[in-house]
């Protein structure tokens, strides 16, 4: 943090991702609230479906409606289906070039810094408004390469059918859980992205989500295959203004990582505090392939995140970095999921929780040891950090060993600031409030320095914001 | 005027009384030395002057640079010149040591803080404590030796440059090359910089190569004695025994 940057953060504005754009005008389409078979049959009809995938959504419709809720986990009681509007886009197609976007929604997007970032850093940018991508493009050498960046739809139209169709909701089907089944049924938007074999994707490609639709959910698939030795960093980002009715977020991702492939997956949440994030997100990994997860929590009223990793083949790796902040009306459940299949595989979670003004930070992990797994190693820490003693924290982590030759750490710790602590940078001449800040975001300091600098930053803000009750 | 003019000080911790009607006055440039049996109150008398909100102030004023700063916050007194090395300063990870100079600098003087001339004035610092340059980007304090933090705390007094410094036992811990070392770095901030000390110690190594202006004795709260540099002498060759006889 230098001298300027915290500048920036201190110039923070909390109308950043909190404003609203009208959406009651005739440019946008709503589909009515709710989750009929008519209703499935219309998405599917909206998005022009090949037969097979009309098929699926009615199945994973029997599947939800015959799948009881989660039995643990945050309450999401106050979540009512029959309110939410599964499908709103707005009457004009996906552009490749930010010019021709609609205007009201290019402003959102310049609000939060998209565009600029594309120009800047990113090998490609999808971004998604509401329930349709309404923008997507990929830098023409990176695309030169090989690598496939596209939305989902036309994905499943085009050259890359077939593969899609073998991946499709394969690593998480519609029975692994009532969202997920959810999930197949009304599925929206999202990005396929195919990096072949070989591939080295220097510069990172980003998919952007905003939900602007009040009462409305946002259902959108990510499929990542990156092939053998290839080398990916994908990162999502994600915002919602706030309503005082609930929005639910039930996105998918899966991620296939080949041989001696690597693949990073980062991600920066910060929906209002009306959502319900119930987002699953998989990734397979084959043999030497290495998965490395970055996930920064900030927003929503309920999560339930658990990334989760099958480690397949030999000499596989994971790694998982999160951090989630909790504040005053957050029910945060989140952690990380591994399943170890193949020989010599290897996992590092290292996990931080920050609650405040009474909110609920939930660790909730599961290492999986299989009989396959000889010499496994695990190594799992979590720290929790109470602004407050009004906030709680829990760490929730469960093992299955099968193998006698496993190797496994584990360790957990909770803390509160020390006014000893703030007594010492006060003493240097940081105001208390910064130097609470200046704790707080050291504390977040091991999660931050995997991100690229912006979203660093972004981070930081986002503690500020949090650390001053906005 | 006298830079520092504390007046019948008086300071509790959790309910107890500490301090007993402190009177001491500092002038511009010039060091003073704090001696005292362990538990007498130095410690104490640095925290309140530096405003540690858990030492109560229960009676007395403290003016710094003419004004009245019994009621401020630390940030604020370290904004108008103060700086207390701690006998045990605190580790905060996340947070390295350079940036964490340049955000206190930034935020004391209101003015962002060129990178380019910092590094070289960091650097020179760090060169005249033989401090190995990595540790500007280590975490504060994380892991640093009991020595190393000491050498980080003078660092932070020379790179911030106080009008006055209090040292609460910065010689404690260190080896003899160390303290040498050091001693360097707290003459070149009160020659150079033209700084006050008020230097609490148990030991007379770190004031040998200092020119020492006052010597108070502390005991049990109360500042029984106040001479000039002749009393560290005395205080080497008897001890505190004549002081704690008389309080
Ligand atoms: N935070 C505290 N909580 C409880 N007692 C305290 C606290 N700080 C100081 N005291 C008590 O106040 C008295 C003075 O302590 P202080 O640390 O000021 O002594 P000192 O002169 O600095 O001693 P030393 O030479 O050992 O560093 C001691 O009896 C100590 O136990
Ligand atoms: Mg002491």
């Amino acid at each position: 943090m230098s001298g300027q940057e915290k500048q920036t953060v201190a110039d923070v504005d909390r109308t950043l991702y909190d404003f609203k754009d009208d959406e009651s005008g005739s440019s946008f389409y709503r589909i009515e609230e709710g989750l009929t078979r008519d209703i499935v049959l219309q998405v599917s009809e909206e998005k022009h479906d090949p037969d097979w995938m009309r098929d699926f959504r009615l199945k994973c419709l029997e599947i939800y409606q015959n799948t009881p809720m989660v039995p643990w986990g945050p309450s999401i009681e106050a979540l009512d289906m029959d309110r939410i509007a599964t499908y709103v886009r707005h009457k004009s197609d996906m552009k490749t070039s930010w010019e021709d976007v609609p205007e009201e929604i290019k402003n959102t997007f310049e609000r939060l810094g998209i565009p600029k970032a594309e120009r800047e850093s990113l090998a490609g940018v999808g971004a998604q408004y509401d329930s349709e991508l309404v923008y997507h493009n990929v830098r023409e050498e990176v695309a030169q390469t090989g690598v496939v960046y596209t939305d989902l739809e036309s994905a499943l139209r085009g050259e890359y059918a077939e593969m899609i169709r073998a991946h499709f909701m394969h690593l998480v089907p519609p029975t692994d859980h009532k969202f997920a089944a959810l999930h197949g049924a009304v599925w929206s938007g999202g990005s396929f992205v195919y990096v072949p074999k070989g591939v080295h994707v220097d510069i990172p490609l980003q998919s952007y989500f905003r939900l602007n639709a009040k009462g409305a959910g946002q259902f959108e698939h990510t499929l990542i295959i990156v092939d053998e030795g290839a080398d990916l960093h994908f990162i999502e980002g994600c915002s919602a203004p706030k309503y005082n009715v609930a929005n639910l977020h039930a996105g998918c991702v899966e991620l296939y990582v080949k041989k001696g492939a690597k693949l990073r997956y980062s991600t920066i949440e910060n929906w209002s505090k009306n959502m319900y994030n119930l987002n699953t997100k998989r990734a397979l990994v084959e043999e030497d392939g290495i998965m490395e997860w970055v996930s920064g929590s900030f927003g929503s009223a309920v999560s339930y995140l658990y990334p989760s990793t099958i480690l397949k083949g030999a000499r596989s790796r994971m790694d998982y970095t999160g951090i989630t902040f909790s504040g005053e009306g957050q029910d945060l459940d989140t952690g990380a999921k591994v399943v170890m299949q193949g020989e010599d595989t290897s996992c590092v979670i290292s996990s931080k929780s920050i609650t405040k003004s009474g909110g609920i930070g939930t660790y909730r992990s599961s290492v999986m040891i299989g009989r396959t797994a000889h010499r496994a190693r695990a190594s799992i820490s979590c720290d929790s950090l109470m602004l407050d003693s009004i906030s709680r924290t829990d760490t929730i982590p469960a093992m299955e060993v099968l193998t006698d030759d496993a190797d496994i750490g584990h360790e957990a710790r909770v803390g509160r600031i020390s006014d000893e602590a703030v007594f010492y940078l006060m003493s240097r001449g940081v105001p208390e409030a910064d130097a609470r800040a200046m704790i707080v975001a050291g504390f977040a300091d091991s999660v931050s320095k995997e991100l690229p600098l912006e979203y660093a930053v972004e981070m930081n803000n986002l503690i500020k914001l949090e650390m001053s009750g906005g | 005027m006298a830079l520092l003019e504390v007046n019948g000080l008086s300071a509790a911790v959790d309910g107890q009384p500490i301090l007993q009607g402190i009177d001491l006055t500092i002038e511009e440039g010039s060091t003073h030395v704090l001696m005292g049996p362990n538990g007498a109150g130095k410690s104490t008398l640095g925290f309140a002057l530096m405003g540690n909100p858990r030492y109560e102030i229960t009676g007395g004023s403290i003016r710094f640079g003419g004004e009245e700063i019994t009621e401020l916050s630390a940030d604020k007194r370290a904004k108008a010149g103060m700086f207390l090395s701690f006998q045990n300063p605190v580790e905060v990870p996340g947070v390295s040591l350079s940036n964490f100079i340049r955000n206190a600098e930034h935020m004391q003087t209101g003015q962002p803080v060129k990178l380019f001339g910092f590094q070289k004035q960091m650097k020179s610092a760090m060169e005249l404590l033989s401090m190995d340059e990595t540790y500007a980007d280590r975490d504060l304090n994380v892991g640093f030796s009991g020595g190393e933090k000491k050498k980080a705390e003078i660092l932070q007094m020379l790179m911030l440059k106080p009008r006055l410094a209090i040292l609460d036992e910065t010689d404690s811990g260190l080896d003899v090359d160390a303290v040498r070392t050091v001693s360097q770095g707290v003459r070149a901030f009160q020659q150079e910089g033209h700084g006050a000390l008020l230097i609490i110690t148990h030991s007379t190594r770190i004031l040998e190569a200092l020119h020492v202006d006052t010597v108070h004795i502390l005991v049990k709260g109360r500042i029984v004695e106040t001479g000039d540099a002749a009393l560290i002498e005395e205080i080497n060759a008897r001890g505190f025994e004549r002081f704690t006889q008389e309080a």
